[in-house]
């Protein structure tokens, strides 16, 4: 199934409508600042990881995925770990505050000095292998269809199409185990196709550079 | 038009469900131990207020100064935005696009909303919006004239769609009648939106109208 989030390509979504740069605070409303906040700080609880965080977003009705604001999707997707990493119990999130149930013994749980530590340090997603890559720079590659359920991170306005190897990126951890938990390397590729490939004899002048791992891609000839 | 009412909605409306939800949250959450509120205010203050989109200008600014950053800045952006003090998380794995007279780049992240957040600081809404997502890769030509940005027929647009965790950043070109200007001055012309790559760099006569 393709999730709501899955946009590249999709027609009607109406004009773009841009706030005009200097006019656009960085959050519309307190409970952005919130939520974004809340996100940053659980998620350094170390319960999950950036794919389960997404994959948490996307795992919505695609039409609701569509119609909330940003930030109600980062809400829900917080709201459903919390509850399935057991922090919270679904009770507590319909009731008011005043009736804590588990309790945090085994987490740490970061005071602003370590939040900021974390902040500038960031996390790598590359991981060591012994490995070689399957396809070098120049050769053709195609994206292969995926019906996943999953977390993945192939767009599906390229799947089926021919695109070239422009650049070995190395071996990095691969989103679609690492939403299930899992943390293993996989090599990953920047492939850039002809916007007449992707979309129709219109698009010329046109390349869309995608970053694709190893799995996603089939040898196409040279 | 703001001020049609005779009242002031801030103050009369009561909070939406969804501040009401956010706040419970919260509450829920620091009550448990699980978060400590001057930490949230301690994240909310770095992407206010100190991580943003100045961080790039300067490199960007730097890059149309100093032919070796440049060069170093092209070979490995992480490495050299790093030695300006810029790193951290969402920018782990930068890389620089130069835009040329034939090639004009622009990024998006069509399955969320990935952005080089060490040079930029959070994306603004309508780079997380339905609309930019879905037509940034079909139609770039009618983004860019969305934005009132219009490219020579012959260029070639390469779009750069984030869909791992490589971040990548625009360096607009030069714009032309600054030779003799300083890297402070330049700074002033290189907007966020040339950075993504929805706009140019301001012109030398348009200076000082990112404050506006």
């Amino acid at each position: 199934m393709k999730g709501g989030h899955d946009l590249g390509g999709q027609l009607e979504m109406g004009p773009i409508n841009p706030e005009p740069e200097s006019q656009e605070p960085v959050f519309h409303a307190d409970w952005e600042r919130r939520v974004f906040a809340l996100t940053l700080a659980t998620g350094m609880l170390g319960k999950w990881n950036i794919d389960e965080s997404r994959h948490a977003r996307e795992r919505q009705d695609p039409l609701a995925y569509v119609q909330n604001s940003y930030y109600e999707n980062w809400l829900e997707g917080l709201e459903k770990l919390l509850v399935e990493k057991g922090l919270v119990s679904i009770e507590e999130l319909g009731l008011t505050a005043n009736t804590p149930g588990q309790t945090t013994e085994s987490l740490s749980v970061p005071n602003p000095q370590t939040a900021q530590k974390i902040l500038s340090f960031g996390a790598h997603s590359t991981i060591k292998t012994d490995n070689q890559p399957l396809f070098g720079n120049g050769d053709s590659v195609l994206v292969r269809a995926s019906q996943t359920t999953g977390h993945t991170r192939v767009p599906k306005y390229a799947q089926g199409v021919i695109g070239t190897v422009v650049a070995k990126l190395g071996c990095h951890s691969f989103p679609d185990s690492n939403a299930l938990g899992v943390h293993e390397g996989k090599f990953l590729y920047r492939v850039v196709f002809s916007g007449v490939d992707l979309w129709d004899h219109s698009s010329t002048q046109t390349e869309v550079l995608i970053d694709l791992w190893e799995p996603y891609l089939d040898g196409a000839g040279n | 038009m703001p001020h049609d009412h005779h009242h002031n909605h801030e103050h009369t409306e009561p909070p939406s469900d969804l501040e009401l939800r956010v706040k419970a949250l919260e509450s829920l959450l620091v009550e448990k131990g699980l978060v400590k509120t001057e930490t949230l205010s301690a994240i909310i203050e770095t992407y206010e207020h100190k991580v943003g989109p100045r961080n790039g200008a300067h490199v960007v600014a730097k890059a149309w100064t100093d032919p070796g950053f440049k060069q170093a800045l092209i070979k490995d952006a992480t490495e050299a935005v790093a030695s300006l003090g810029y790193c951290g998380r969402q920018g782990e794995h930068l890389e620089v696009v130069e835009n040329t007279n034939d090639t004009h780049n622009l990024v998006v992240c069509t399955l969320c909303s990935c952005y080089p957040w060490t040079v930029l600081g959070l994306p603004p809404a309508w780079y997380k919006s339905a609309p930019y997502r879905s037509r940034a890769v079909s139609d770039p030509r009618g983004v860019l004239e969305e934005f009132g940005t219009k490219l020579d027929e012959q260029s070639t647009i390469r779009v750069w769609d984030s869909t791992s965790e490589m971040r990548y950043l625009v360096l607009p070109q030069r714009p032309q009648g600054t030779e003799n200007w300083s890297e402070q001055d330049l700074q002033q012309l290189v907007s966020r939106n040339s950075m993504i790559g929805v706009e140019l760099a301001r012109s030398a006569e348009q200076k000082g109208e990112g404050d506006k």
